[in-house]
Protein backbone atom coordinates (compact mmCIF):
# COMPACT_ATOMS: atom_id res chain seq x y z
CA UNK A 1 0.00 0.00 0.00
CA UNK A 2 1.51 3.37 -0.91
CA UNK A 3 2.55 5.71 1.80
CA UNK A 4 0.26 8.83 2.00
CA UNK A 5 2.70 12.10 1.14
CA UNK A 6 1.28 13.90 4.36
CA UNK A 7 2.11 10.56 6.78
CA UNK A 8 4.38 11.87 9.59
CA UNK A 9 7.21 9.79 9.65
CA UNK A 10 7.44 7.36 12.39
CA UNK A 11 9.89 7.81 15.21
CA UNK A 12 13.41 6.26 14.94
CA UNK A 13 13.58 3.42 18.16
CA UNK A 14 16.90 5.87 19.05
CA UNK A 15 14.57 8.90 19.76
CA UNK A 16 12.42 6.45 21.57
CA UNK A 17 15.66 5.10 23.99
CA UNK A 18 16.39 8.79 23.91
CA UNK A 19 12.86 9.60 25.71
CA UNK A 20 13.57 6.89 28.93
CA UNK A 21 16.84 9.75 29.83
CA UNK A 22 19.55 6.74 29.34
CA UNK A 23 21.80 8.23 31.82
CA UNK A 24 19.73 9.11 34.88
CA UNK A 25 18.55 5.51 34.24
CA UNK A 26 22.32 4.31 34.90
CA UNK A 27 22.11 5.86 38.52
CA UNK A 28 18.96 4.45 39.05
CA UNK A 29 19.53 0.75 37.79
CA UNK A 30 22.53 0.63 40.00
CA UNK A 31 21.50 1.95 43.39
CA UNK A 32 18.22 -0.54 42.89
CA UNK A 33 20.21 -3.33 41.93
CA UNK A 34 22.23 -2.55 45.18
CA UNK A 35 19.41 -2.61 47.09
CA UNK A 36 18.59 -5.99 45.68
CA UNK A 37 22.25 -7.15 46.64
CA UNK A 38 22.43 -5.82 50.07
CA UNK A 39 19.74 -7.50 51.02
CA UNK A 40 19.87 -10.22 53.72
CA UNK A 41 18.08 -13.46 51.84
CA UNK A 42 19.77 -15.47 48.10
CA UNK A 43 18.21 -13.48 45.05
CA UNK A 44 17.44 -16.25 42.21
CA UNK A 45 19.78 -15.00 39.58
CA UNK A 46 16.75 -14.74 36.84
CA UNK A 47 14.18 -13.02 39.45
CA UNK A 48 17.13 -10.49 40.33
CA UNK A 49 17.53 -9.50 36.62
CA UNK A 50 14.24 -9.24 35.91
CA UNK A 51 13.91 -7.31 38.93
CA UNK A 52 16.11 -5.06 37.87
CA UNK A 53 14.72 -5.10 34.81
CA UNK A 54 11.63 -3.52 35.85
CA UNK A 55 13.45 -0.66 37.72
CA UNK A 56 15.35 0.20 34.37
CA UNK A 57 11.58 -0.12 32.70
CA UNK A 58 9.75 1.84 35.54
CA UNK A 59 12.65 4.39 35.55
CA UNK A 60 12.63 4.96 31.64
CA UNK A 61 8.49 4.96 31.54
CA UNK A 62 8.90 7.77 34.50
CA UNK A 63 11.59 9.29 31.90
CA UNK A 64 9.18 9.14 28.83
CA UNK A 65 6.16 10.52 30.54
CA UNK A 66 8.37 13.21 31.81
CA UNK A 67 9.62 14.80 28.64
CA UNK A 68 5.98 14.20 27.00
CA UNK A 69 4.78 16.50 29.57
CA UNK A 70 7.94 18.76 29.53
CA UNK A 71 8.23 19.50 25.70
CA UNK A 72 7.59 23.08 25.80
CA UNK A 73 9.96 23.61 28.64
CA UNK A 74 12.69 21.52 27.25
CA UNK A 75 11.94 23.12 24.00
CA UNK A 76 13.33 26.86 26.16
CA UNK A 77 16.59 25.06 27.55
CA UNK A 78 19.59 24.44 25.60
CA UNK A 79 20.63 21.45 27.75
CA UNK A 80 17.05 19.88 26.49
CA UNK A 81 15.98 21.50 23.27
CA UNK A 82 17.68 18.91 21.49
CA UNK A 83 15.17 16.11 22.85
CA UNK A 84 13.15 13.97 20.55
CA UNK A 85 10.01 16.06 21.56
CA UNK A 86 10.87 19.45 21.62
CA UNK A 87 13.55 18.51 18.20
CA UNK A 88 10.30 17.60 16.26
CA UNK A 89 11.58 14.04 15.90
CA UNK A 90 8.66 12.56 17.50
CA UNK A 91 5.13 13.43 18.13
CA UNK A 92 4.16 13.61 21.90
CA UNK A 93 1.11 11.13 21.77
CA UNK A 94 3.91 8.08 20.24
CA UNK A 95 5.97 9.34 23.92
CA UNK A 96 2.44 9.10 26.19
CA UNK A 97 1.92 5.84 24.73
CA UNK A 98 5.22 4.75 24.69
CA UNK A 99 5.85 5.77 28.49
CA UNK A 100 1.96 4.59 29.79
CA UNK A 101 3.06 1.32 28.25
CA UNK A 102 6.59 1.03 29.53
CA UNK A 103 5.33 1.90 32.80
CA UNK A 104 2.13 -0.86 32.99
CA UNK A 105 4.70 -3.47 31.62
CA UNK A 106 7.33 -2.62 34.03
CA UNK A 107 4.61 -3.07 37.16
CA UNK A 108 3.11 -6.02 35.87
CA UNK A 109 6.35 -7.88 35.02
CA UNK A 110 7.91 -7.12 38.66
CA UNK A 111 4.37 -7.96 40.31
CA UNK A 112 5.01 -11.65 38.07
CA UNK A 113 9.13 -11.65 38.36
CA UNK A 114 8.89 -10.55 42.77
CA UNK A 115 5.63 -9.75 44.54
CA UNK A 116 3.29 -7.52 45.24
CA UNK A 117 5.04 -5.00 47.49
CA UNK A 118 7.88 -4.51 44.61
CA UNK A 119 5.76 -4.24 42.05
CA UNK A 120 3.39 -1.52 44.25
CA UNK A 121 6.68 0.60 45.36
CA UNK A 122 7.54 0.49 41.71
CA UNK A 123 4.06 2.13 40.49
CA UNK A 124 4.12 4.80 43.46
CA UNK A 125 7.45 5.86 41.99
CA UNK A 126 6.64 6.20 38.52
CA UNK A 127 3.36 8.19 39.59
CA UNK A 128 4.92 9.87 42.04
CA UNK A 129 7.23 11.13 39.52
CA UNK A 130 4.92 11.77 36.99
CA UNK A 131 2.22 13.23 38.95
CA UNK A 132 3.88 14.89 41.81
CA UNK A 133 6.98 16.20 40.56
CA UNK A 134 6.82 16.83 37.00
CA UNK A 135 3.09 17.90 36.89
CA UNK A 136 2.57 19.71 40.62
CA UNK A 137 5.41 20.76 41.54
CA UNK A 138 8.07 21.54 38.92
CA UNK A 139 6.77 24.58 37.46
CA UNK A 140 4.90 25.60 40.96
CA UNK A 141 7.53 25.51 43.24
CA UNK A 142 11.28 26.08 44.55
CA UNK A 143 11.02 22.95 46.41
CA UNK A 144 10.77 20.75 43.42
CA UNK A 145 13.18 18.84 43.61
CA UNK A 146 13.78 18.71 47.58
CA UNK A 147 10.25 16.67 47.59
CA UNK A 148 10.31 15.43 44.29
CA UNK A 149 13.40 13.95 44.58
CA UNK A 150 11.93 11.17 46.79
CA UNK A 151 10.63 9.49 43.18
CA UNK A 152 14.55 9.13 42.42
CA UNK A 153 15.13 7.30 45.97
CA UNK A 154 13.09 4.64 45.39
CA UNK A 155 14.86 2.37 43.69
CA UNK A 156 16.98 0.81 46.45
CA UNK A 157 13.45 0.13 48.46
CA UNK A 158 12.18 -1.39 45.40
CA UNK A 159 15.30 -3.43 44.95
CA UNK A 160 15.08 -4.65 48.70
CA UNK A 161 11.63 -5.65 48.34
CA UNK A 162 11.67 -7.59 45.46
CA UNK A 163 14.58 -9.41 47.48
CA UNK A 164 12.83 -10.01 51.07
CA UNK A 165 9.15 -9.32 50.00
CA UNK A 166 9.57 -6.45 52.57
CA UNK A 167 11.07 -3.05 53.92
CA UNK A 168 12.99 -2.75 57.03
CA UNK A 169 15.35 -0.28 58.94
CA UNK A 170 18.32 -0.28 55.95
CA UNK A 171 16.20 0.43 52.89
CA UNK A 172 14.27 2.98 54.30
CA UNK A 173 18.02 4.53 55.42
CA UNK A 174 19.27 4.23 51.58
CA UNK A 175 15.96 6.10 50.71
CA UNK A 176 16.94 8.83 52.78
CA UNK A 177 20.13 9.00 51.54
CA UNK A 178 18.95 9.59 47.64
CA UNK A 179 16.21 12.23 49.19
CA UNK A 180 18.93 13.94 51.16
CA UNK A 181 21.62 13.64 48.23
CA UNK A 182 19.18 15.40 45.43
CA UNK A 183 18.93 18.50 46.34
CA UNK A 184 22.69 19.48 46.97
CA UNK A 185 23.41 17.44 43.73
CA UNK A 186 20.20 19.19 41.51
CA UNK A 187 21.03 22.77 43.41
CA UNK A 188 24.76 22.34 42.45
CA UNK A 189 24.31 21.99 39.02
CA UNK A 190 21.61 24.48 38.94
CA UNK A 191 23.73 27.07 39.17
CA UNK A 192 25.47 27.15 36.88
CA UNK A 193 23.03 26.55 33.86
CA UNK A 194 20.72 29.09 36.21
CA UNK A 195 19.57 31.21 32.95
CA UNK A 196 18.63 27.97 31.27
CA UNK A 197 15.69 27.50 34.02
CA UNK A 198 14.76 31.36 34.25
CA UNK A 199 14.39 31.66 30.03
CA UNK A 200 12.25 28.71 30.75
CA UNK A 201 10.16 29.96 33.90
CA UNK A 202 11.30 27.24 36.14
CA UNK A 203 11.31 27.96 39.58
CA UNK A 204 14.08 26.74 40.38
CA UNK A 205 16.17 27.54 43.86
CA UNK A 206 18.68 30.20 42.09
CA UNK A 207 16.16 32.12 40.25
CA UNK A 208 13.51 32.37 43.26
CA UNK A 209 16.18 32.68 46.04
CA UNK A 210 19.30 33.81 44.34
CA UNK A 211 22.99 32.23 43.85
CA UNK A 212 23.71 32.94 47.73
CA UNK A 213 21.38 31.55 48.78
CA UNK A 214 21.53 28.64 47.32
CA UNK A 215 24.99 27.74 47.82
CA UNK A 216 23.61 28.09 52.00
CA UNK A 217 20.91 25.61 50.95
CA UNK A 218 23.52 23.21 49.50
CA UNK A 219 25.14 23.24 52.85
CA UNK A 220 22.55 22.97 54.61
CA UNK A 221 21.28 19.86 53.23
CA UNK A 222 24.49 18.10 53.07
CA UNK A 223 24.43 17.80 56.48
CA UNK A 224 21.20 15.91 57.22
CA UNK A 225 22.43 13.35 54.33
CA UNK A 226 25.94 12.92 55.37
CA UNK A 227 23.68 11.53 58.95
CA UNK A 228 21.80 9.58 56.86
CA UNK A 229 24.73 8.24 54.59
CA UNK A 230 26.81 7.40 58.01
CA UNK A 231 24.02 5.51 59.70
CA UNK A 232 23.84 2.24 58.28
CA UNK A 233 27.09 1.85 60.40
CA UNK A 234 26.49 4.15 63.09
CA UNK A 235 23.67 1.76 63.76
CA UNK A 236 25.37 -1.43 62.73
CA UNK A 237 23.46 -2.64 60.03
CA UNK A 238 26.57 -2.20 57.69
CA UNK A 239 30.05 -2.93 58.11
CA UNK A 240 33.51 -1.00 58.16
CA UNK A 241 34.11 -1.56 54.53
CA UNK A 242 30.78 0.95 54.04
CA UNK A 243 31.80 2.75 57.26
CA UNK A 244 35.77 4.00 55.83
CA UNK A 245 33.99 4.73 52.18
CA UNK A 246 30.88 6.96 54.38
CA UNK A 247 33.49 8.58 56.34
CA UNK A 248 35.65 9.01 53.26
CA UNK A 249 33.33 9.72 50.50
CA UNK A 250 31.04 12.35 53.31
CA UNK A 251 34.39 14.04 54.07
CA UNK A 252 35.20 14.77 50.43
CA UNK A 253 31.56 16.18 49.61
CA UNK A 254 31.54 18.46 52.82
CA UNK A 255 34.75 20.00 51.75
CA UNK A 256 32.97 20.92 48.20
CA UNK A 257 29.92 21.99 49.31
CA UNK A 258 32.27 24.43 51.52
CA UNK A 259 33.83 25.73 49.29
CA UNK A 260 30.46 26.11 46.84
CA UNK A 261 29.02 27.86 50.01
CA UNK A 262 32.84 29.92 50.22
CA UNK A 263 32.21 30.73 46.28
CA UNK A 264 31.23 34.62 45.25
CA UNK A 265 30.64 34.31 41.78
CA UNK A 266 27.42 34.41 39.49
CA UNK A 267 29.14 34.03 36.39
CA UNK A 268 28.73 30.35 35.52
CA UNK A 269 32.21 29.99 33.93
CA UNK A 270 34.01 30.63 37.53
CA UNK A 271 31.27 28.67 38.86
CA UNK A 272 34.43 25.23 39.06
CA UNK A 273 33.40 24.54 42.21
CA UNK A 274 29.83 23.78 41.50
CA UNK A 275 30.49 21.93 38.36
CA UNK A 276 33.59 20.04 40.83
CA UNK A 277 30.62 18.68 43.39
CA UNK A 278 27.84 18.05 40.79
CA UNK A 279 30.29 15.44 38.95
CA UNK A 280 31.39 14.49 42.67
CA UNK A 281 27.66 13.94 43.97
CA UNK A 282 27.10 11.04 40.81
CA UNK A 283 30.76 9.09 41.63
CA UNK A 284 28.81 9.77 45.47
CA UNK A 285 26.44 7.82 45.02
CA UNK A 286 28.01 5.03 43.09
CA UNK A 287 30.87 4.74 45.88
CA UNK A 288 28.19 4.61 48.84
CA UNK A 289 26.22 1.94 47.77
CA UNK A 290 29.11 0.22 45.73
CA UNK A 291 30.12 -0.32 48.94
CA UNK A 292 27.77 -1.45 51.05
CA UNK A 293 27.43 -4.30 48.38
CA UNK A 294 31.04 -5.12 49.08
CA UNK A 295 30.79 -4.81 52.29
CA UNK A 296 27.63 -7.35 52.37
CA UNK A 297 29.36 -9.82 50.08
CA UNK A 298 32.85 -9.45 51.70
CA UNK A 299 32.15 -9.39 55.73
CA UNK A 300 29.26 -11.76 54.96
CA UNK B 1 6.05 17.21 11.38
CA UNK B 2 7.02 17.30 7.63
CA UNK B 3 6.04 15.11 5.51
CA UNK B 4 8.58 12.35 5.13
CA UNK B 5 9.91 10.24 2.22
CA UNK B 6 8.16 7.10 1.52
CA UNK B 7 11.19 5.34 1.63
CA UNK B 8 12.42 6.75 4.81
CA UNK B 9 9.20 6.15 6.63
CA UNK B 10 9.75 2.04 5.08
CA UNK B 11 13.22 2.02 6.61
CA UNK B 12 12.05 3.28 10.10
CA UNK B 13 9.25 0.93 9.54
CA UNK B 14 11.51 -2.16 9.05
CA UNK B 15 13.79 -1.00 12.09
CA UNK B 16 10.92 -1.09 14.68
CA UNK B 17 9.14 -4.31 13.30
CA UNK B 18 12.63 -6.30 13.65
CA UNK B 19 13.22 -4.05 16.94
CA UNK B 20 10.06 -5.59 18.03
CA UNK B 21 10.55 -8.95 16.99
CA UNK B 22 14.51 -9.49 18.74
CA UNK B 23 12.17 -7.95 21.85
CA UNK B 24 8.87 -10.17 21.94
CA UNK B 25 12.16 -13.14 21.43
CA UNK B 26 13.61 -11.94 24.59
CA UNK B 27 10.65 -11.36 26.31
CA UNK B 28 9.56 -14.57 25.99
CA UNK B 29 12.82 -16.00 27.07
CA UNK B 30 12.39 -14.14 29.79
CA UNK B 31 8.71 -15.45 30.92
CA UNK B 32 10.25 -18.67 30.72
CA UNK B 33 13.40 -18.34 33.14
CA UNK B 34 10.86 -16.55 35.58
CA UNK B 35 8.53 -19.45 35.19
CA UNK B 36 11.11 -22.23 35.96
CA UNK B 37 12.95 -20.10 38.67
CA UNK B 38 9.99 -19.52 40.75
CA UNK B 39 8.79 -23.09 39.96
CA UNK B 40 12.63 -24.23 41.14
CA UNK B 41 12.13 -21.80 44.34
CA UNK B 42 8.50 -23.51 45.18
CA UNK B 43 9.88 -27.04 45.12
Amino acid sequence: MPIREDAAIPADWRDLLALTKPRVMSLVVFTGLCGLLAAPVPVNAVLGFAAVLCIALGAGAAGALNQWYEADLDARMKRTASRPLPAGRMDKQTALHFGVGLAVFSVVLMDVAANHLAAAILAVSILFYVFVYTIWLKRRTAQNIVIGGAAGAFPPLIGWAAATGDVSTLPVLLFAIIFLWTPPHFWALSLFVRSDYANAGVPMLPVVAGVQSTRRHILLYTLPMIAAAVAPWAMGLAGWIYGAAAVGLNTAFLILALLVAANRTADPKHMRPEKQLFAFSILYLFGLFAALVADKWVLA
Amino acid sequence: MSPAPEDEVRRRQRERARLMAILLGIFVVLMFAITIAKMSINR
